[in-house]
């Protein structure tokens, strides 16, 4: 593929980026992605749309997010100057509610009376629940049964917050069916119904509206950096479920040609296994939910179940945006298995002083691999998009704690 | 285009003032085997066109009962190559009912669109519905499939406004599916007055014939949605029946084929007497 002007113009008036992303839905919905479409091109140029958002951004959300210095990690790889913008700090623990916020303020706009949602970790779930609740919305969520055991303590913060989660049974019972049910869900109450998908996934627009939400973090990134460095980070490391805490960080610094960007996926039991969920290292080009892009599938085009330690990131495809970038190269994606991801969590605990969520912990397992190299004055970022609390259980049972 | 099955069947059900009453089962459900029994069982229990579901993992705009069908043909091995495979077998013995090849995109792309449009019009296929693949998608395999002579069956839904229809119809050819409500298959009962203005707004727009489905179970409904369209589908209903059929091991049984033939047959009776 050769090389493009600028990365930053995409997606086409189809939602394209590339061959990827698109518009593959069911009639019935086709209607309802346009007024979408509409809507969100109108409110994105309305100042008091913008201002509405920024407000609770920095009041409700508490951004900006700080850019910390890592003093202790640095110290212990020996190499890169290693900062985590810290979104795990955000009201609800991650940086699903940037997106959240400004899709419910579109719902309002809409006049849509009602929200769904598909969680996989919860974490898009609770940020959903949460400004649910706040601007007065039902809210169900769909969460797939096998992610309901192992993420309670979301399951239950959902509840007390108003949503009603409905449990997936279908598949493997996680994030894809809880998609797939979401889907189901609005094609039949589409009248009444605002579909906050969680990630940059879905049908154009919602790969470049969630991005759009989500750049928060990168923009804060590159002004903070300037602040603190006077000049741009030289490496960004994120995270990949769907990708939109990585898409959040990246897109503002596309066209920063000496900026370095790494995009980690989950590599489960290893890539060289079926127990993976790396869409971009072991899946090929498809469509589902609404876009074309890198899915993990068997030769039949029937779609695999990914696996991952993180509920979060086992999902079988990616956004289509991060499709696009791979193939032109701009950015260099990459996994760490679970166990990498366990120990990252554990080091990150006790040399900073912060639990992070299982997700960025793949993210930090990555930078522990590149940091040793690289020279003292090499400015590294990674996402720390979302803390650890909730995976706190988990993780016990993974190191065989019983903690009752 | 060419005229196809479709048309005929159309034109012929047409003089005789009859409605189409169009079957859906899924291939490969709830083995191969057993499938094929029943598809060729369907056009004597009165069938006037099959439509094949080509199974999927995630068939998003299909209710429970379709989705466990797709599940129940997986499992039993079913595979895109496998679906072409049973309509080239069907058609070694009926020339005439036109067969309708209904699923999603990812598939078809896998398998590789040119080489899906080949091996399906060599089989015997003459029309394709693809649930993702909405107008502003044509380029992806609508307009090649009407290029090689296969019908390209569009669904028109509630929420198709009069603005939209011209656009949704532009590239539809054999019949116009008109799905009666909004939401998936296998839910709520379409009301017959609903139905019939719906269908008079497709008719507005289009010299086509109009089959309508989503939600249709008994011999009435079919009878009373027959009588206010071209065309009546049933799916869920249907592969209902097959998955009651089956023994406490999942498999099929006897009775499969014969009972699914007969609630076939039921539903058939219903849209002749439209
Ligand atoms: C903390 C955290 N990080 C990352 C993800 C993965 O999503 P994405 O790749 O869209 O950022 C999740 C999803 O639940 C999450 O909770």
């Amino acid at each position: 593929m050769s090389k493009a002007n600028s990365y930053t113009t995409g997606p086409d008036e189809n939602g394209r980026f590339g061959i990827f992303g698109g518009r593959f839905v069911a009639e019935t919905l086709m209607p309802l992605i346009l007024d979408l479409e509409k809507a969100y091109g109108a409110a994105r140029q309305d100042p008091a749309f913008l201002d509405q958002l920024q407000d609770l951004q920095t009041h409700y959300v508490g951004r900006p997010s700080p850019l910390y210095f890592a003093e202790r990690l640095t110290e212990h790889y020996g190499g890169a100057k290693i900062y985590l913008k810290r979104d795990e700090l955000n009201h609800t623990g991650s940086h699903k509610i940037n997106n959240c916020l400004g899709q419910i303020l579109l719902a309002k706009r809409m006049g849509k009376r009602r929200i769904i949602a598909e969680t996989g970790a919860g974490q898009h779930g609770v940020a959903v629940a949460t400004v649910a609740a706040r601007f007065g919305l039902p809210c169900t969520v769909f969460m797939g049964a096998t992610d309901i055991e192992r993420q309670k303590p979301n399951v239950f913060r959902m509840k007390l917050l108003g949503a009603e989660i409905m449990p997936v049974t279908s598949g493997a019972g996680t994030l894809k069916d809880a998609m797939n049910e979401a889907l189901r869900d609005w094609v039949t109450n589409v009248d009444s119904t605002f579909y906050i998908i969680g990630t940059v996934a879905g049908p154009h627009p919602y790969p470049a509206m969630v991005r759009d939400f989500q750049s928060i973090i990168g923009q804060e990134t590159k002004q903070q950096m300037r602040e603190r460095e006077g000049r741009l980070p030289d490496t960004l490391c994120a995270c990949i479920g769907g990708g939109s805490n990585a898409m959040g960080l990246f897109y503002p610094f596309l066209d920063d040609e000496s900026v370095d960007i790494i995009g980690v996926e989950a590599g489960g039991h290893g890539i060289d296994t079926p127990e993976h969920a790396a869409s971009l290292a072991g899946g090929k080009p498809g469509v589902l939910h609404g876009n074309r892009t890198y899915l993990l599938q068997d030769d039949d085009g029937q779609i695999t179940e990914g696996h991952s330690i993180s509920a979060g990131l086992d999902y079988p495809g990616i956004g289509p945006e991060h499709a696009y970038l791979k193939d032109t190269g701009r950015v260099t994606y990459v996994s760490a298995t679970d166990q990498e991801a366990l120990d990252a969590f554990q080091l990150c605990t006790k040399l900073e002083g912060i639990i992070p969520a299982l997700e960025p912990s793949h993210a930090l397992s990555h930078v522990g691999k590149i940091a040793p190299d690289l020279p003292s004055d090499h400015l590294l970022v990674m996402n720390m998009c979302g803390r650890g609390d909730k995976d706190v259980f988990s993780v016990a049972e993974h190191l065989n704690v019983d903690i009752g | 285009m060419q005229q196809t099955r479709l048309d005929n069947t159309f034109k012929q059900l047409g003089k005789r003032n009859s409605k189409a009453f169009v079957a859906f089962i899924s291939a490969g459900d709830p083995d191969p085997v057993t499938s094929l029994k029943i598809m060729q069982g369907l056009p004597a229990a009165g069938a006037d066109i099959i439509e094949l579901g080509m199974p999927f993992t995630d068939p998003m705009a299909d209710g429970p009962s379709i989705q466990a069908s797709s599940q129940r043909a997986l499992k039993a091995g079913m595979t895109l190559k496998g679906t072409l495979d049973m309509v080239r077998q069907f058609r070694t013995d009926n020339d005439e009912t036109p067969i309708v090849l209904m699923g999603y995109y990812n598939p078809v792309y896998i398998y590789g669109v040119d080489a899906f449009i080949h091996d399906a019009k060599q089989a015997g296929v003459d029309g394709l519905i693809i649930v993702d693949l909405p107008p502003e998608e044509d380029e992806e395999l609508c307009i090649p499939a009407l290029n090689a002579g296969l019908n390209f069956i569009r669904l028109a839904t509630p929420t198709t406004d009069d603005a939209r229809l011209p656009e949704v119809l532009a590239n539809t050819s054999g019949f116009v599916y008109y799905v009666s409500i909004t939401g998936i298959t296998g839910s709520a009962s379409p009301e017959r007055n609903v139905v019939e203005e719906a269908v008079a707004r497709v008719k507005r727009h289009t010299d086509l014939p109009v089959a309508v489905g989503f939600g249709i179970r008994t011999a009435e409904q079919a009878g009373a949605i027959a009588s206010v369209a071209d065309g009546a589908v049933v799916g869920s209903a249907l592969v209902d029946v097959i998955a009651e059929s089956l023994d406490s091991h999942g498999r099929s049984s006897p009775e499969t084929v014969t009972e699914t033939l007969k609630k076939a047959q039921e539903l058939a009776d219903g849209v002749k007497r439209a």
